[in-house]
C-alpha cells in the first residue's frame, strides 16, 4: 500500500509540473505581451514605452520567460500568489475569502448526488424495464442534457417571481450565519447535484444490471436470499467501483460546471472571482485561480485512486 | 442506396430514441442552415417600439430589452452555436485521433510522452481550461473553437489510442508490414480505417459536450462577441435586466437542451450500435483495472465535461 501511494504521489507530482508549464505557456507565452494581454491591444497601444517598461519591471514580466517560471513556482511554494492587477486584493486573500463558498457547494452536491443518484440507480436495476424504471432512465438523461447554469437561471427566476428572492451579494460563511450561508449554496449545490445523480443512477444502474447477471449473484439467489440482501449486500459492493470513478470525474468538472452555475445565482464564490479576472484580463489572478482548480481536480483524481485501492485488494497488491 | 436505407430501418427499430434524436438533430441542422429563409425578421436589427414584448402574434417568442425578435436570435444562434460546435468536434476529435492511432502505433517513447501531455490536458476542468485559452489567443468565433478543440484532443487521443493498440497487433496488419510497409503507410491503409467507428462515436458523444461549453462561455461573456447571436450570449443578455423577462431565460436554453438532448441520444445508438466496446460494460472493465494500469483510460464517452 505505501509503495502504491508513494507511486501515486510522484505521478501526481507530475502531472502538477505539466499543469504548471501548461498555464504559463498558454497565459504568458502565447499572448506575447503580457501587456497586451491585460490591456488588450488597443490599450496597450496608447500606452507610453517609458510607462510600459515600468509596468513589466514592477509586475516581474521583463525577466526572461524561464526565469519568471520559475520564479512563479517558488512564489507558490513559498505561498505568495501574487495580487490582482486592478484591484490590489491579493490572490491569496481572494482564495480564502471565496474559496469556502465554493468548496461548500462542490461538496453539498456531491453528497446530494449519491444520496439521490444511488437509490434511484438500485431500485432501476431491481425492476429494470418497469415503468419506475423508464422513468428514472427519462430523467436521468435529461438531466445529463440541461446545461446547470440554464437550470440555475430558471430556479433564481421562479424564485425571484414567487418569493422575491434576491441574489447574494456578500459572502457569508458557515461560522458566521450558518443558515443564511446555506441559503445561499443550497441552490448550486442542488442543481449540480442533480447533473452528478443523473450520471451516477445511470452508471449504478448499468453495472449492477451486469453483476446480476454472475454466478456468485445466482449462489446468494440459490441458497434462497431475499432479492432485497442479494442486491443490497452481494451485487452492490461489487459494482461500486466504476461508479466512484464516475463520481470523482464528475466531482473534478463540476468545478467547472460551478462556474457558470454560480454565475447564474449571482453567488460570489471562486468561479465568479475566475470569471471576472477573465473578463479583466487580469492575468496573474487567472493564472494561479486556474492552477488551482487543476491541482484540486488532480487531487480529486488521487484520492478516487486511493478510494480503489480501499476498496479492491486486487489493486493494492497488484 | 437501398442497402442503407435498410440499415437505417434497423437502427431505427432497435434505437427508436436514438433515432428520434437523429430526426430532431437533422432538423435544427436544417433550421440552422436555412436561418435566412426562416427567421421572421433581422436578429441584429433593434426596434425600440417594441422592447421587453412578451410573446404574441407579431413576435411569437417575445422580444428583448432593445426590441429585437427573439425567434429570430433563436435561429441565427442555432448557426453560431452549430457552427461552432462542429468545427471544435471536428478539430479536436480529429487532431486526437490521428494522434490516437500514432501513440498506438508507435508506442515506446513516443507514446509514453503524448500519453503524459494529454493526461495534463484532462487535468483542467474542460470549461476552465477552454476560458483560459480563449483568453490568451483572442475572443473571436475561431478563437472559441480552438479553446474548444483544444479540450477536445485529450479524449480522442486516449479512445483512439487504445483501439489502435489492439488493432496494431491483428494479423493484416502484420502482412502490412511484413509487405515492407513504412509505418506511415501502415497506419493510413491498415489501422485508420479501423478507428472510423469509434471515431464517429466519439464526434456524436462530444457534440453535445461542445454545445454546452459554447454555451457556457457565451453565458460568462468570454465567447463569441456579441452583437453575434448565440445561445449562450442570449441567456447572458437576459440576466442582465433587474428581473429578467422569463422568455428571454427560458427560449435560448430551451434550444439548447434539445439540441443536446438529440445529439446524447444519437451518440448513444451509434455507440451500441457501432462498437459494444465502448458501452458502459466495457468502460467498467477498463476503470476496474485502475487506473495506473497501462492502457487503462477510465475516460468516460459522454463526459460531463461541460455539465455546467
Amino acid at each position: 500500500m505505501q509503495k502504491y501511494l508513494a507511486r501515486r504521489a510522484l505521478f501526481a507530482l507530475g502531472t502538477f509540473i505539466g499543469v504548471s508549464v501548461i498555464i504559463f505557456v498558454v497565459l504568458r507565452v502565447i499572448p506575447g505581451d503580457p501587456l497586451v494581454a491585460i490591456l488588450g491591444v488597443e490599450g496597450h497601444a496608447q500606452m507610453k514605452p517609458e510607462d510600459r517598461v515600468r509596468i513589466m519591471a514592477d509586475l516581474g514580466l521583463s525577466a526572461p520567460l524561464p526565469v519568471q517560471y520559475g520564479r512563479w513556482l517558488v512564489d507558490i511554494g513559498a505561498g505568495r500568489l501574487g495580487k490582482s492587477f486592478f484591484r490590489g486584493d491579493t490572490v491569496a486573500d481572494l482564495i480564502l475569502h471565496r474559496g469556502p463558498l465554493s468548496a461548500e457547494i462542490a461538496l453539498l452536491s456531491f453528497i446530494i448526488s449519491w444520496l439521490v443518484g444511488l437509490p434511484v440507480g438500485i431500485l432501476s436495476a431491481f425492476k429494470p424495464n418497469s415503468l419506475p424504471d423508464s422513468l428514472a432512465r427519462a430523467l436521468s438523461v435529461l438531466f445529463i442534457a440541461i446545461p446547470g447554469f440554464w437550470l440555475g437561471m430558471l430556479v433564481v427566476l421562479a424564485l425571484l417571481f414567487w418569493f422575491g428572492y434576491k441574489a447574494p451579494i456578500l459572502v457569508v460563511h458557515f461560522w458566521q450565519d450558518p443558515w443564511q450561508n446555506l441559503q445561499i449554496v443550497i441552490g448550486p449545490a442542488m442543481v449540480l447535484g442533480l447533473a452528478q445523480g443523473a450520471y451516477i443512477a445511470r452508471m449504478s444502474r448499468s453495472c449492477l444490471l451486469e453483476v446480476i447477471g454472475e454466478d456468485f449473484v445466482r449462489t446468494a439467489r440459490a441458497k434462497g436470499l431475499r432479492e432485497r440482501l442479494v442486491v443490497l449486500r452481494h451485487a452492490l459492493p461489487n459494482a461500486l467501483l466504476p461508479v466512484v470513478t464516475i463520481s470523482g470525474v464528475l466531482l473534478g468538472f463540476v468545478l467547472g460546471g460551478s462556474v457558470a452555475v454560480e454565475q447564474a445565482f449571482g453567488v460570489p464564490g471562486l468561479g465568479r472571482a475566475l470569471v471576472v479576472a477573465v473578463i479583466e484580463r487580469d492575468i496573474i489572478v487567472v493564472q494561479n485561480l486556474v492552477l488551482l482548480y487543476a491541482v484540486i481536480f488532480v487531487a480529486v483524481n488521487v484520492l478516487v485512486d486511493l478510494s480503489y485501492a480501499w476498496l479492491d485488494p486486487r489493486i493494492r497488491y497488484g | 442506396m437501398h442497402a442503407i436505407l435498410r440499415e437505417l430501418g434497423r437502427f431505427t427499430r432497435r434505437n427508436t430514441l436514438s433515432a428520434i434524436g437523429g430526426m430532431v438533430g437533422l432538423l435544427i441542422i436544417v433550421v440552422a442552415l436555412a436561418a435566412p429563409v426562416l427567421a421572421p425578421r433581422d436578429p441584429l436589427k433593434a426596434d425600440f417600439r417594441r422592447m421587453n414584448k412578451p410573446p404574441d402574434a407579431q413576435s411569437l417568442l417575445g422580444t428583448d430589452q432593445v426590441g429585437r425578435d427573439t425567434l429570430s436570435r433563436v435561429i441565427y444562434g442555432a448557426r453560431t452555436s452549430l457552427f461552432v460546435a462542429f468545427s471544435a468536434v471536428l478539430l479536436g476529435t480529429t487532431v486526437g485521433s490521428l494522434w490516437g492511432v500514432a501513440c498506438g502505433y508507435l508506442r515506446g517513447r513516443f507514446d509514453l510522452v503524448s500519453q503524459r501531455i494529454m493526461e495534463v490536458l484532462q487535468s483542467f476542468p474542460d470549461l476552465i481550461l477552454a476560458m483560459a485559452i480563449s483568453m490568451a489567443i483572442g475572443t473571436g468565433l475561431q478563437a472559441v473553437i480552438v479553446a474548444i478543440a483544444i479540450t477536445r484532443i485529450p479524449f480522442g487521443g486516449r479512445v483512439i489510442r487504445s483501439v489502435a493498440l489492439s488493432v496494431r497487433e491483428m494479423p493484416f496488419v502484420e502482412a502490412g508490414r511484413a509487405n515492407g510497409g513504412s509505418a506511415l503507410r501502415v497506419m493510413a491503409i491498415h489501422v485508420l480505417p479501423q478507428c472510423v467507428a469509434p471515431y464517429l462515436v466519439l464526434a456524436t458523444t462530444h457534440l453535445g459536450v461542445a454545445i454546452v461549453i459554447e454555451a457556457a462561455l457565451g453565458f460568462l461573456g468570454v465567447g463569441v462577441p456579441p452583437p453575434t447571436p448565440t445561445w449562450g450570449n442570449m441567456l447572458a443578455d437576459s440576466i442582465t435586466a433587474l428581473v429578467p423577462p422569463w422568455w428571454l431565460a427560458f427560449f435560448p436554453g430551451l434550444a439548447i437542451t434539445v439540441t443536446v438532448l438529440a445529439f446524447n441520444l444519437l451518440g448513444d445508438g451509434i455507440r451500441d450500435t457501432l462498437d459494444p466496446r465502448l458501452s458502459p460494460g466495457f468502460l467498467r472493465l477498463v476503470t476496474g483495472a485502475g487506473r495506473s494500469a497501462p492502457g487503462a483510460a477510465p475516460t468516460p464517452l459522454t463526459s460531463p465535461a461541460a455539465k455546467s
